[in-house]
């Protein structure tokens, strides 16, 4: 068991000095430079002004150093939770921005991931015995797993907000309103978070009740089914045993498919306007700003790597070939 | 066993999703962005909503970091000491009650009964003073990195008594640039902006300003800042101006479809997004049957006013640009009134030859441009560019990816020039990549618009005539690379002459006109509109082109709400109801 998380840790350290060093790079390969890029919005007219100015801001945003040096700040940074500042909102610092975005993310990715995820895999399960779900909910899933993000977003952003007028379609709370400690921001705030939610819910339900009912029916074919039954276990036993052997590859699944739900909810939260690290990716684009870039991506980075390791964990909790393997490689 | 494990691993799964969806609660009660508000709620009758300035949230309140700095930090906040009036051409005493020269000083006689004020609290903590203005002036001219330096270069010294401030400028001074902080640059309080370090002057955030404006910072979020009324604003017992609105929100923008959308939607009231088709809605409003009730500057073409000229920079030490001849080609074969109506749909108006903005009219010298100047004519293009000797070179012309009009435009202009046989594809790179190939010199044809409204034409002139060209041209000037010593003499020489002196004045500018329209190393093109859309449903009478009492600036970007005359517009409006 040690042995496996040492090795499963090994890995994931692996990814992430990899995943960080190319986080890092990567903007440093882009043309021009930050300061260069800041200093256009200011329209000097004055070479010598734009010296002083370049030298100050350069110092500011820590690129007054040699790039290797940068390198080294930057992993000290890492560990010290801090990425520098921000230069489309300086002086802010980028982890502050990431902060104060991050609850919103997290309120529509957790729930989103985890009760398509638990719903859709009983449904799904459902679907692979009764007839009449297995006619309704199936071709609804294919639809909505195949419904690109931005589209169903868009759809829904349309027809029940701009059109029935159901839902706001902006922002995380109405938009005369202060964040504060009460029933009607409460109120406002479930309010506008429901339309984001149900389209990141609704992709990701589709696509894991139709791979489970797809296994549960395989389990249902299997061998040790036939097995069971012949020995006269109830059906009820039967599904039982099918259930717990089709969600393991839905639990691999499910590591593999963050990164895709990550994606589709920066989407998303640019069609609602949400403020959650999706439209702060967008902005961090759109504004060139690639410290807050590079932060954003290391906390996507951080945050999926302890997905996955969590996925392995529950992994070994689960599935009982997994302990058994790793008890036989212990004795 | 198994199965119970399962289920408690659900269950985790359910509790941990509903945490998820506390946590930005949980992050209200830890603190938001908020600048200490004194309100929860903003009524939406008291509050005026803007839109289409600021691209990221309100973090910095500093006026003199201009790649920061939120809509307001100047004009609701801090203010200058006169305003510009670019639709009469006058200035405006601001923070300054009167001033003008007397020899090579100049005599500046300090607004009294100006209150510096807190924000949020809305305290008075001060007056102003000529110690003030005295020390914003020496501010510029001590620390290289502000960004008014270059204009107070000529400043020898600042003496102050009372609410006079004199300032001593050498044998020469450069009236034009001077002029131009008067009314551009903030004048802070001394007691406050002393104490900082000079890096901290230009770097500091400055979230709990201390200003004499009409507004006093609220709160701020990630998606929008708001003001409230200043109670002290001088305004209103010296010019009897006064906000109708409680409260100024301004939103951060998000993407086009959700700015138009919320603009529609009525939950903006005062727009200065560019929002496509506008003219069609705005159309439909005044036919009386859509009901969109959104009005702009002028009732119709070209609906808003002109913001900054847009050329095309060629870099004149590249073949074939480099042959004024060729230039001349390109100029006429572009036909920008197709532009103007396929592309902007009658949104913006077309470029004097000249390119200098509307408000400089007075000093376009009509018989140089009659003489000089160009318009659309093929044939004519086709005989300048048999003249030039081009050879076929294959060229392209760049704009930054997702400026969708501009784009849009310089596929028009490829079109054109490949008409008459120049061989141009159109490109569009990151703005990074065609910021620095402009900058670097390694283009060959590019739009910009970095010529803005000013209330001379000096700045426009020196663009196009700065010398020396360094290897990196990163000031926004002479990006076309052209080298003409004689006009850069002149420019520098206009610099200097009195800005009472129009007579003196008209004929050097007239001569800059003229060696412009002969070399042609920039073709301007069109203005770009200040775009403006005012929604109707809460706030009425925004500033028209068609009410003699209402003509101004209805702009909130950094440069106007400050600078011009958008302080007199955001006092007219009234309740809808």
């Amino acid at each position: 068991m040690r042995r496996y998380f040492v090795r499963k840790l090994g890995t994931y350290l692996l990814a992430f000095f990899l995943g960080t060093t190319i986080d890092w790079g990567i903007p440093r390969l882009m043309p021009g430079n930050p300061v260069q890029i800041y200093l256009a919005k200011f329209q000097l007219q004055s070479p010598g002004s734009w010296e002083a100015l370049n030298k100050l801001f350069s110092k500011a945003f820590g690129l007054d150093v040699p790039v290797w040096r940068q390198y080294l700040n930057f992993w000290d940074g890492v560990f010290h939770w801090n990425f520098g500042v921000s230069y489309t909102e300086f002086p802010e610092p980028v982890s502050r921005i990431i902060w104060s975005a991050l609850p919103y993310t997290l309120a529509l990715l957790v729930p989103a991931i985890t009760l398509s995820y638990v719903l859709g895999n009983r449904v799904g399960a459902m679907a692979a015995r009764r007839k009449a779900l297995d006619n309704s909910v199936l071709p609804a899933g294919y639809v909505f797993q195949a419904m690109p993000y931005a589209w169903l977003a868009l759809a829904m952003a349309f027809f029940l907000g701009a059109y029935y007028r159901w839902f706001p379609i902006s922002g995380a709370y109405a938009q005369g309103m202060l964040p504060s400690a009460s029933w009607s921001f409460v109120a406002s705030l479930l309010y506008h978070w429901f339309l984001p939610f149900l389209t990141v819910f609704l992709v990701s339900f589709g696509g894991w009740a139709i791979g489970m009912r797809n296994l549960v029916i395989y389990e249902l074919e299997t061998d040790y089914t036939r097995y069971l039954r012949s020995l006269g276990a109830s059906e009820r036993l039967v599904r039982r045993y099918a259930y717990r052997n089709a969600v393991l590859p839905q639990l691999s699944g499910l590591a593999l498919q963050l990164g895709v739900v990550i994606g589709g909810n920066i989407v998303t939260e640019v069609v609602f306007n949400y403020p959650g690290l999706g439209n702060l990716i967008y902005k961090a684009i759109s504004g060139e700003d690639y410290f807050l870039l590079q932060g954003i991506f290391l906390f996507i980075i951080i945050g999926v790597l302890i997905a996955n390791f969590v996925i392995d964990i529950v992994y070994v909790m689960v599935d009982p070939r997994t302990r058994l393997s790793m008890q036989g490689a212990q004795a | 066993m198994l199965r119970s494990k399962t289920k408690v691993l659900a269950r985790a799964g359910t509790a941990l999703a509903a945490a998820a969806m506390v946590a930005p609660l949980i992050s209200v009660a830890a603190g938001s962005g908020s600048a200490g508000a004194q309100t929860t709620n903003y009524p939406r009758s008291e509050t005026l909503y803007t839109s289409g300035t600021a691209y990221s949230p309100p973090n910095n309140f500093n006026p003199n970091d201009l790649g920061s700095l939120y809509t307001g930090t100047v004009g609701l906040l801090y203010e200058p000491l006169y305003l510009y009036d670019p639709i009469h051409s006058k200035y405006i005493p601001w923070l300054a009650k009167s001033g003008g020269w007397s020899g090579t000083n100049y005599v500046i006689h300090v607004r009294p009964g100006v209150d510096w004020v807190a924000s949020p609290s809305g305290n008075v903590v001060g007056t102003l003073s000529g110690a003030d203005v005295a020390f914003s002036i020496n501010l510029a001219k001590d620390n290289p990195a502000d960004p008014w330096n270059a204009n107070v270069s000529t400043v020898k010294s600042v003496t102050y008594g009372g609410d006079t401030v004199i300032v001593h400028f050498t044998s020469h001074p450069a009236y034009t640039s001077w002029q131009d902080f008067l009314w551009n640059a903030p004048v802070l309080p001394a007691s406050i902006w002393s104490k900082m370090s000079a890096t901290q002057q230009m770097t500091a955030a400055n979230t709990s300003p201390v200003a004499t404006g009409p507004m006093v910072l609220s709160s701020t979020t990630s998606t929008q800042a708001c003001f409230a009324h200043n109670p002290h604003w001088w305004g209103t017992a010296q010019l009897g101006l006064s906000f109708k609105f409680k409260y100024l929100c301004d939103e951060v923008n998000s993407s086009n479809n959700v700015e138009l959308s919320q603009l529609l939607a009525t939950n903006i009231d005062w727009s200065n997004n560019f929002l496509p088709g506008i003219a069609a809605l705005v159309n439909g409003a005044l036919g009386g049957n859509s009901g969109y009730g959104i009005k702009t500057y002028y009732p119709s073409k070209p609906y808003m006013l002109s913001a900054n000229t847009v050329w095309l920079d060629m870099n004149t030490t590249k073949a074939p640009m480099n042959n004024v001849n060729f230039r001349k080609a390109v100029a006429y074969a572009i036909n920008t009134q197709q532009i103007q109506s396929s592309v902007y749909t009658g949104m913006v108006q077309v470029a004097n030859p000249t390119g200098l903005l509307p408000n400089l009219d007075q000093y376009v010298d009509k018989s140089v441009v009659s003489k000089y100047g160009f318009s659309y004519n093929p044939n004519l293009a086709k005989k300048y560019l048999k003249l030039s000797g081009y050879k076929g070179q294959k060229l392209t012309i760049e704009v930054p990816d997702g400026w969708t009009d501009w784009m849009a435009g310089i596929d028009v202009i490829s079109q054109d020039l490949n008409a008459i046989g120049i061989h141009v594809t159109p490109e569009y790179p990151q703005y990074a990549t065609r910021e620095s190939d402009l900058i670097n010199g390694t283009y060959d044809m590019a739009l910009d618009n970095n010529a803005g409204i000013d209330s001379t034409p000096w700045s426009y002139f020196q663009r196009v005539f700065n010398l020396p060209i360094l290897p990196k041209q990163s000031a926004t000037l002479n990006w076309a690379r052209f080298s003409d010593p004689k006009a850069w003499a002149l420019v520098q020489q206009a610099a200097t002459v009195p800005l009472s002196d129009t007579a003196k004045l008209k004929s050097v500018y007239g001569q800059l006109e003229q060696d412009f329209l002969q070399a042609l190393p920039d073709v301007p093109l069109w203005y770009n509109g200040a775009w403006f859309q005012g929604q109707t449903k809460y706030w009425t009478n925004y500033p028209s082109a068609t009410n003699p009492a209402d003509q101004y600036t209805p702009v909130m970007w950094h440069g106007w709400l400050g600078a011009m005359t958008t302080i007199y517009a955001l006092a007219n409006l009234k309740p809808a109801s």
